[in-house]
């Protein structure tokens, strides 16, 4: 009782999505959000989607973007990590 | 298409046309895409706005200029773009360049031609 399997525990793991085709500024958003997370010390499961199908397919016309947990936050510029902090805290 | 290519350019101006069940409907779905394809702007997609679709919103937050295309005095796109949070620059109704509604799909060329005028037109000032 009280301890949490690791399936539970990447359930109530945020996740975040950075979508680029790899590009620097795609390069520079994974990096602050990297930051972010680090720096606000929360479990995140960080994930990369480089594939113009399922990028297009979300209704994302510009990148880099960022999707956390599935909602579009950031699209068409390289946040800072102080602005994904902002994101993450709410 | 991995890699093919980017998609880190903002697009400077999305256009969303109403795409209405008449002639002036398509009509302005027409010049939209003539528009796009002329590299005027980009064609967007209206109903995802309507459906408050994330990744539509928050691309629509980048563009620098937003036109809506009408068919007809019901407004439509531009009541949809509203709603979604947006004001357009550019709001262009097919029925007030002299083109009548019709429950047909019956479209001319020079019919979007007007269309794509006015909507460069608009644009320029």
């Amino acid at each position: 009782m009280g301890t949490k399997t690791d399936e539970e525990v990447g359930e109530m793991r945020m996740k975040i999505e950075i979508l680029g085709t790899g590009c620097p500024k795609c390069k520079a958003t994974e990096k602050n959000v990297r930051k972010a997370v680090d720096e606000l010390g929360i479990q995140a499961e960080i994930v990369k989607i480089d594939d113009l199908q399922e990028i297009v397919n979300r209704g994302v016309m510009m990148t880099p973007a960022v999707f956390i947990d599935g909602e579009a936050k950031i699209v068409g510029h390289v946040p800072s990590p102080e602005e994904i902090k902002k994101l993450l805290k709410k | 298409m991995k890699n093919e290519k980017c998609l880190c350019e903002a697009d400077e101006v999305l256009i969303f046309p109403c795409s209405g069940g008449s002639n002036v409907g398509q009509i302005a779905n027409d010049a939209a895409k003539k528009l796009t394809t002329q590299g005027v702007g980009k064609m967007y997609c209206l109903a995802g706005l309507g459906g408050h679709v994330s990744g539509l919103i928050e691309s629509t937050k980048a563009a620098k200029r937003i036109i809506a295309i009408d068919g007809c005095p019901v407004h439509c796109a531009k009541k949809t773009v509203e709603h979604a949070g947006f004001k357009p620059d550019v709001h262009v109704v097919v029925t007030d360049l002299g083109i009548q509604k019709r429950l047909d799909f019956m479209i001319e060329n020079d019919e979007i031609k007007k269309v794509t005028d006015d909507v460069s037109k608009k644009l320029r000032k």
